[in-house]
């Protein structure tokens, strides 16, 4: 029987369901309690008409193959997700609702999303949102399981905005602390430049300007520094989080996201990327005050180390949010079939032991 | 509920001079910018603080009372028509701009400030709020978060979805929640992209945080006038192809543009079968290199006439001539209807092909107006509303133009909301599991369903009795309900 008439019978009969993508980011949001079935031969672009900017996937093809297919036609996916893997899925993107560099500028995995289909924890396969740019009927049930984790509904099929790839991409280096790359990107988000990423690593800079050649020529004449070797592989590599600096044996990595004009001295980063919306730092294992940190700076932290334990990964919401988000589960998923172990069951374990 | 009862138990925690109940004072809150439904409602409650706001919310819920929130009443569903036995609750003194940090470039606004008065309050800064839906004169940023407005540059710099960092709303119950945040993401579920578009069916929003964008150093509009709106339609699909994406790209057909003229002089050729708009935006070194590649893909799209405006002055009336498109198509007839569907752009020839052929069988004039970046269209059907059954045909011209869209791919509204208007065809795009879907999320943050009842998704019965549910699989949806 294909994959999602037998996970829609499951769920109807009450049998949990768990499912994982290209298994890649299965670490950051909990442990699955039940035996996973891989979404990977749900796969095949279903549709893609590049005039209409939108690409439709079934959600278990690979990232790779959704990014070569939009090369061939000069497009990309807007917001640049991480590859945290070879066998990475669009629909793991999507639940896991990961962007690189290109977010702040071009927009989040969420932001790119026209519609989604689903499975329900009734094991109803339904569809919400659209293959169009504009549509408001009814409740934006597509984008809210963007991040999810699975547990709001399997999604079986993912429909996404697609934009041309800019005619001429460079990249300016300029040499300086932290804070001062935050107050220069200040300056520059006065300024309509065609800037498509924004991060600061190792003493340095690094500004992206994306457009047509005498607008990004110009740009890079008024923001100043140097051009950049090699600087897509310097994007793909913060993007993967491959760079050396991603490397800490022994220490935990964790990710912040914070208002990017939070100052650099309350939190210790060693990378900043979305022109400071997303901060990286590391903590000793089994030290989480990155937590309390990032709450206390108006955000929240997500532990990337593989090796912690069970429930201690997602920043611990607040009550009212999690009644709330305990609802929205329900109102998807009434028996809790779908993905038993994510997502709130991690972010209410953190919640307990905080 | 005996409306004395009510005032009284309002009044408790609202300054009594904000509970509205005699006739003269509630009519003028009958309807919203959709005039064709009316409802005078119970009890007009305009609320000056939060607390007002939560004690009207926590009084509607223990006495089973809807609440219907309201902007600024300029939107086009019947979002914010009144419901007779309920309270209406206008925001419009939640009206201030509460922070605007230029560094971060954020503002914090109360729901009742007009959309254009945040981009006046930071003009002096460069910076603008980008979401333009054509009311921003007048409409209210609260209402752009019930229906996740768009605008005409919306291609380029996305929805009021993609524009909001977080919003402060009040649920059924009174408590007071914050979804969103200053930073780019939140932890758990996104409720912030659920509570946008959500037509105030889920919360009343009390306080926004805007991101605000640099205003581009220059902005240039070409005008280009097309025979056929087959190639019209193509040489927009030409642009995007060579990987530009225009700030604003705007079509009228024939009927459009004659009304427009004769209206507001704004040089349009009138023996256009289409007009395209053209706006491109950014430093002027991006400008002036666009510029060029789209007028040389016009021309190659079979343009019969290229202008592009050489002042600020010219470009304003371009621009003047779209956005006075229904006051001028309100010129020509006694009534028009606005639709607002959206399909797959490369469908368009046929959906106005086919329009046209309704407009013969409904013995209706329309004019279209088409956002055609982004495939949402506005067809504009005149009618005279003194005749009774040009009325009813009117709204049967729009339902089957609203099923059209669906048919091709598209959706029932772009931008508009569902509201009262739309309600039907919501049956005809969403099928009984899908629409019993939006319910269970509905209770999730409503379990009474005070909030705006009857608007944005059907009932079940409601999808019966209309009989055009979505049949999924060749079988009828719930075979136990009664059909009239």
């Amino acid at each position: 029987m294909p994959l999602v008439e037998t996970i829609c019978e499951r769920l109807a009969a009450r049998d949990p369901v768990s499912v994982v993508g290209g298994n890649t980011k299965s670490f950051l949001a909990g442990r699955l309690t039940d035996e996973p079935v891989s979404m990977r031969d749900h796969a095949g672009i279903i549709n893609y008409e590049p005039t209409e900017l939108v690409l439709t996937a079934k959600s278990g093809t690979t990232l790779h193959e959704i990014e070569s297919c939009l090369r061939d036609a000069r497009q990309m996916l807007p917001f640049e997700p991480p590859r945290l893997g070879e066998s990475s899925t669009i629909g793991g993107v999507m639940a896991s609702g990961l962007s690189g560099p290109r977010r702040m500028h071009l927009g989040s995995a969420r932001d790119c999303v026209l519609g989604v289909r689903l499975i329900n924890g009734l094991g109803q396969h339904i569809k919400f949102g659209g293959e169009v740019m504009k549509n408001v009927a009814g409740y934006d049930l597509s984008r809210l399981s963007v991040g999810a984790f699975g547990t709001l509904g399997v999604l079986t099929e993912i429909s996404v905005k697609v934009l041309p790839i800019p005619e001429k991409e460079q990249t300016q280096k300029l040499e300086c602390s932290q804070a001062k790359a935050l107050e220069t990107l200040i300056w520059i988000g006065r300024r309509p430049y065609p800037v498509s990423a924004a991060s600061w690593i190792n003493q340095s800079l690094y500004i992206r300007l994306s457009g047509t050649a005498s607008g990004v020529e110009s740009a890079a004449a008024a923001i100043g520094g140097e051009v950049l070797n090699e600087a897509d592989q310097f994007w793909s590599e913060l993007r993967d989080m491959t760079t050396q600096e991603f490397r800490c044996p022994d220490l935990w990595l964790w990710r912040i996201s914070v208002a990017p004009t939070t100052p650099t001295d309350a939190l210790n980063a060693f990378c900043f990327d979305w022109a400071g919306g997303q901060r990286w730092i590391t903590a000793p294992p089994d030290d989480f005050s990155p937590f309390e940190l990032a709450s206390r700076l108006g955000g929240h932290a997500i532990c990337f180390d593989r090796q912690r334990g069970v429930g201690t990964g997602m920043q611990p919401l607040e009550s009212g949010i999690l009644r709330l988000n305990r609802r929205v589960k329900e109102a998807m998923d009434p028996h809790g079939l779908i993905n038993r172990g994510r997502l709130l069951e991690e972010a209410t374990h953190a919640n307990e032991s905080c | 509920m005996e409306t004395g009862q009510l005032v009284a138990a309002l009044a408790a925690g609202v300054q009594s001079e904000r509970v509205l109940f005699r006739e003269q004072d509630t009519a003028p809150y009958e309807c919203d910018g959709l005039t064709m439904y009316k409802a005078k409602p119970k009890v007009v409650v305009l609320p000056e603080t939060r607390d007002e706001v939560c004690h009207t919310l926590k009084t509607c819920k223990s006495l089973g009372v809807p609440v219907v929130a309201r902007g600024a009443g300029t939107g086009l569903s019947g979002g914010a028509l009144p419901h007779a036995d309920g309270v209406l609750l206008v925001m419009s003194k939640f009206s201030k701009i509460l922070e605007i940090d230029e560094d971060a470039r954020i503002a914090r606004v109360e729901p009742g400030v007009r959309n254009l008065a945040i981009s006046e309050a930071v003009s002096h800064l460069d910076l603008y709020y980008a979401p333009d839906p054509s009311s921003q004169i007048a409409c209210s940023i609260g209402g752009n978060i019930a229906e996740n407005s768009g605008g005409v540059h919306c291609l380029k710099y996305g929805l009021t979805v993609h524009n909001v960092l977080s919003v402060t709303i009040a649920l059924d119950d009174g408590s007071i929640l914050t979804v969103g945040s200053d930073a780019l993401d939140s932890p758990g579920y996104d409720l912030l992209a659920l509570t946008i578009g959500s037509e105030g069916l889920l919360a009343v929003v009390l306080e926004i945080t805007v991101r605000l964008l640099p205003k581009p150093e220059e902005m240039r509009v070409v005008m280009a006038a097309f025979d056929d709106v087959t190639k019209a339609g193509d040489s927009v699909g030409n642009i995007i192809a060579a990987g530009i994406i225009p700030a604003g790209l705007e079509m009228m057909d024939g009927p459009a543009v004659a009304a427009v003229e004769d209206f507001v002089k704004a040089g349009y050729p009138l023996d256009a079968e289409a007009l395209l708009l053209c706006e491109v935006d950014g430093t002027t070194a991006e400008v002036t290199d666009e510029l060029a590649r789209v007028e040389a893909i016009l021309e190659e799209s079979g343009a019969t006439m290229l202008r592009v405006a050489t002042n600020e002055e010219e470009r304003l009336l371009f621009w003047k001539g779209r956005k006075s498109a229904f006051p001028a198509v309100g010129r020509i007839s006694p009534d028009y209807y606005c639709m607002d569907g959206t399909i797959p752009r490369k469908h368009l020839s046929l959906v106005l092909r086919r329009m046209r052929e309704m407009s013969k069988r409904h013995g209706l004039r329309c004019a279209n107006v088409f956002h055609a970046g982004d495939g949402n269209l506005h067809p504009l059907i005149l009618f005279d509303a003194n005749n009774p059954t040009e009325l009813k045909r009117a709204e049967d011209f729009g339902a089957e133009i609203l099923e059209l869209c669906v048919e091709v791919g598209g959706t029932i509204t772009g931008e508009h909301g569902v509201g009262v208007e739309k309600i039907n065809e919501m049956c005809v795009q969403f099928s009984s599991d899908e629409l019993t879907q939006f319910h269970a999320m509905k209770a999730a943050f409503d379990p009474t369903g005070i909030l705006n009842p009857g608007k944005a998704v059907p009932t079940l019965n409601r999808c019966a009795e209309f009989g055009k549910m979505h049949i999924h699989h060749g079988q009828m949806p719930h075979p136990e309900l009664e059909r009239f």
